[in-house]
């Protein structure tokens, strides 16, 4: 057998969702979209195993949501059976928990979505654990194109439908959006069969979180877009068309000096930072 | 030379039968256990042979009379063979008795043969062509044999060479007729078929003579506390023992391919096909020998329509759908199927297609994750917000924002609960919903709805065959209803009806038995009318045909109420020729337009034929699935109205009764939000 077809090692890190209209816990979707991802390397990798871990607490509601992610199993051997609850009390910031479970038992690719569904929801976990892990992250990740050695070609979803190639060297983080591909149904039997494997584990109080406030978002009043021409082609375009960046400027083959003192520069510009 | 040849032929034919029961009993045997009270069954076969199963035999009297002729005279003759040529009691009494016996299936036999002349496409060929030959052969043999033994025969026919004829004659019925019995031939079916109306896994839809209901549609349980119960059928042997009996029984007449909806849409789905290949599945090879009308392919998956399909082989421990590739069936044959039990009601054999069809959709949903189409979107719906659409549970209620609808959480008790159905999230639903809360209340009935407390009754999950949603639904529905205090269940969906009046039975909490009085809203008001409560203005449209919905109608044995309502109307019915117990089908039930399998034509255009057939201008419906799809037919000649729109339209409001106050807003003035 020749090196590269040895199987993947991936770990996909799942939350238990909330579901838009009725808040009742679920799996996640974009969560589930990643195990989606990881299940279709076997395509490239027939050995690929995959690994479900999940930091958070432990109870009924959660534990029929995560069998969700068990229910997507077909077959034995996908390492689908099982899946790993890193236990953690209330108001528990999981970082340090999943970072010391990956250090010890490193993946060769962490998958993950970009967001959870409740909770914090900030979208900053999967780079605060490549920052502690020192590897490196691609987000919006639609498809995975072709596996070399420890090379991954990857598509990344842009705004309206643009796609990126992009190369990565494993071991690396990425984050599925809502472009990839849809997660298979999660069927009833192997969603019972599995079983969840509890373990203790490192637990950090988020001390940040608990001084702050919750209240129920409000809808965002959105800038509504104008479109001048009255031809359906230019309506077409704007709509459907790239976004049109009317300043700005582009930067190549720049140091990271350089580039952050532009970004520094446009963020004191628009007045985020002053 | 037939006095010592005939009881060796005869005793050899009922040894080696008895050897090929043994081995067909092995092969059914390697189904699930099922419980089956044995002995109870085989008393009561003899009633729901003659009653029962000569019922259905009878829609078709010719074929009723031939049968009644040949098998009559054959079960005569083959015993009094028995008694007269193999224990050698030439006694006139017996003798003669045998003469009329095999005569009389000479007869019958002579009728077979003319229906196997130029046989219709329902029924199957191959070994079933050669079916009547031999029952002529048996039936004469036996016949001039006794003449002979009798001495009725001049001396000299005795000839050797007459004698060796009549031995090949009767060795040819014997070997069909004794050995085909049981080692598989056309007369399998009365083997398997008289086992099998024995233990029935259904008896209760059998007529009893102190008066049963002999209706029995709801599908079994399945127990998932029991992790040793597989979910679902994976593979032929994961039927129970006699269900398998049941299929072998099949004797391939093909009425239920002319009832199937699905087949004569061209959606891949033959239910007589589907059976064989059940018993191909058990017995192990190939349906190479299957000699009847294939599923008919759509022509879109790159086979071209009509062509018979590829050779499938089956075994009793390997899968019926293949994960990849091909096996037995294909999922869509599954698939097509709308549950409309047309089928199981004309099978002359009492064999539960649906019970088989759902069976096996169970495995697919919930081990494999497979449902198709739309299928996994509604039942994560249903799991997440309680209604197939996905819409908000808190907003079931909106339809009748300006009706102020008594809730139960407020009365507590009522004589009435209206039971609104999924229905309430659809717009066209809406309006049959607002005519009959508009019904009522002229009529003055004290009703109340859940509201908000209501859930998806689980019909569409069940059929779809993800029993762990059905059964969710099921208890928590069972624990919102036993809260509160009410006479009946009010619906005007059948599906609900159907589902709360015979399936929820099995999950009521220990303790608490007796089902819901449901009743379908047509039943109710029809009561209601002849309770003297409503008053009609005379009818004034055109003419009107009547459809009946499948989960009313053959599900539940309603066939009169909705007519009684059209008659009060004022309205002279004018039936379409698939009308009553062999109404078809919408396409809207067990899924079918979520799965959606493609086919030549769809099943509502069909139907929406049918009804132009009668020339009438307006079909009544009873079902928001039926309207939904009726009116769903682009350039249909009639109008689509639930009967409790008609009603409501044609209402005369007393004065005298107390909702007349709010009930005298005329229902369609804002149907349209």
């Amino acid at each position: 057998m020749q090196p590269e077809s040895r199987g993947l090692e991936v770990a996909v890190l799942v939350s238990v969702g909330r579901h838009p209209v009725t808040g009742r816990a679920r799996r996640a979707d974009q969560d589930a979209r990643g195990l989606e991802l990881a299940l279709s390397l076997a395509a490239f990798r027939p050995d690929s195993r995959v690994r479900l871990l999940h930091a958070g607490q432990r109870d009924d509601d959660n534990e029929t949501a995560l069998r969700g992610y068990l229910g997507m199993a077909r077959g034995v051997g996908t390492g689908l059976e099982r899946l790993t609850l890193l236990e953690q009390p209330e108001g528990a910031d999981v970082v340090p928990a999943l970072a010391e479970r990956l250090a010890a038992t490193p993946p060769q690719l962490v998958v993950t979505g970009a967001r959870a569904e409740q909770g914090e929801g900030s979208g900053l976990l999967p780079y605060v654990l490549a920052e502690r892990l020192g590897w490196p992250l691609v987000n919006g990740l639609v498809e995975v194109e072709s596996i070399e050695d420890d090379r991954m070609t990857l598509l990344q979803a842009l705004p309206r439908g643009q796609r990126r190639r992009i190369q990565v060297r494993l071991p690396a983080v990425v984050t599925v959006d809502g472009a990839a591909a849809p997660a298979r149904q999660s069927a009833f039997g192997p969603a019972r069969r599995g079983s969840i494997k509890v373990e203790a584990a490192l637990a950090v109080p988020d001390e940040a979180f608990a001084g702050w406030t919750l209240s129920p978002a409000r809808k965002r009043p959105r800038r509504l877009k104008i479109v001048k021409s009255a031809s359906a082609r230019d309506r077409f375009k704007a709509a459907a068309g790239k976004a049109q960046g009317g300043g700005g400027q582009l930067l190549t083959d720049v140091t990271p000096e350089q580039a952050a003192e532009a970004i520094l520069r446009l963020l004191e510009e628009e007045g985020v930072m002053r | 030379m037939p006095e010592t040849l005939l009881p060796i032929l005869i005793f050899s034919a009922l040894a080696l039968a008895v050897i090929g029961a043994w081995r067909r009993i092995r092969l059914w045997r390697q189904g699930r256990p099922a419980e089956v009270d044995l002995l109870q069954g085989l008393a009561a076969m003899p009633r729901r042979y003659l009653v029962d199963l000569h019922h259905v035999v009878a829609r078709d009297r010719a074929m009723s009379h031939t049968h009644v002729a040949t098998a009559g005279g054959f079960v005569a003759a083959a015993v009094l063979m028995i008694l007269v040529h193999g224990l050698g009691w030439t006694n006139p009494l017996l003798g003669g008795g045998l003469l009329v016996a095999s005569a009389t299936m000479f007869v019958g036999s002579l009728f077979v043969a003319k229906r196997r002349c130029d046989p219709p496409a329902r029924l199957s060929r191959g070994p079933w062509m050669r079916l009547p030959k031999s029952l002529m052969a048996f039936s004469g043999g036996v016949f001039l044999i006794t003449l002979s033994t009798l001495g009725l025969l001049p001396v000299e026919a005795g000839h050797w060479l007459a004698a060796l004829v009549l031995a090949g004659l009767v060795t040819w019925g014997l070997g069909e007729l004794f050995l085909g019995m049981t080692w598989g031939g056309p007369m399998k079916h009365a083997f398997a078929g008289a086992l099998h109306l024995a233990f029935h896994r259904r008896p209760e839809r059998f007529s009893a003579k102190g008066g049963g209901t002999g209706r029995s549609t709801g599908l079994k349980a399945l127990d998932l506390d029991d992790t040793a119960v597989p979910l679902g059928v994976e593979t032929p042997g994961d039927f129970t023992w006699n269900q398998l009996l049941g299929f072998d029984a099949c004797v391939q007449c093909g009425r239920c391919e002319v009832a199937c909806p699905a087949f004569a849409a061209g959606q891949p789905l033959n239910p007589k096909k589907l059976i064989q290949d059940m018993v191909v599945g058990m017995a192990g090879g190939s349906d190479a020998n299957y000699a009847g009308s294939a599923y008919p392919s759509p022509g879109l998956g790159g086979k071209p329509v009509g062509e018979h399909s590829l050779e499938r082989y089956g075994s009793p421990h390997g899968p019926i759908v293949a994960r990849e590739g091909t096996a037995l069936v294909d999922a869509g044959t599954l698939w097509s199927c709308t549950t409309c039990r047309a089928c199981v009601e004309e099978c002359p054999m009492m064999i539960e297609h649906v019970d088989a069809i759902v069976d096996m959709r169970r495995f697919l949903t919930l081990e494999r994750g497979n449902t198709p189409g739309k299928g996994a979107e509604v039942l994560d719906n249903l799991i997440a917000t309680d209604n197939p659409g996905g819409f908000d549970p808190g907003s079931r209620l909106h339809w009748a924002a300006d009706l102020d609808l008594p809730l139960m959480a407020d009365v507590q008790q009522a004589e009435v609960l209206l039971w609104l159905g999924d229905g309430a999230f659809d717009m066209r639903n809406q309006r049959t919903l607002r005519a009959l809360v508009k019904i009522l209340r002229a009529a003055g009935v004290d009703f109340a709805v859940l509201g908000t407390e209501e859930r998806d009754s689980g019909d569409v999950a069940r059929r779809l065959g993800d029993e762990a949603t059905f059964q969710s639904l099921a208890r928590r529905n069972i624990a919102t209803l036993s809260k509160y205090r009410f006479q009946r269940i009010v619906t005007c969906d059948p599906h609900s009806f159907h589902v709360l009046g015979n399936e929820y039975g099995d999950f009521y909490p220990q303790g608490r038995d007796g089902r819901y009085d449901v009743a379908h809203h047509s039943t109710f008001i029809s009561e209601l009318h002849e309770g003297g409560r409503l008053t009609f203005r005379p009818w004034k449209g055109g003419s009107v045909t009547y459809h009946d919905p499948c989960y009313l109608g053959r599900y539940n044995g309603e066939y009169e109420a909705p007519r009684k309502v059209l008659a009060a109307l004022g309205i002279q019915v004018a039936e379409m020729a698939r009308s009553g117990f062999r109404s078809r089908c919408c396409g809207g039930g067990g899924g079918a337009p979520i799965t959606d399998i493609p086919g030549k034509q769809r099943i509502p255009d069909m139907r929406m034929n049918d009804v132009k057939e009668t020339g009438a201008e307006l079909v009544a419906v009873g079902c928001p699935q039926c309207t939904a799809m009726l009116e769903g037919v682009v350039d249909a000649g009639a109008e689509v109205r639930d009967i409790a729109e008609l009603v409501a339209e044609a209402l005369v409001e007393h004065s005298t009764t107390q909702g007349t106050v709010r009930a005298s807003r005329p229902a369609t003035e804002e149907a349209i939000p």
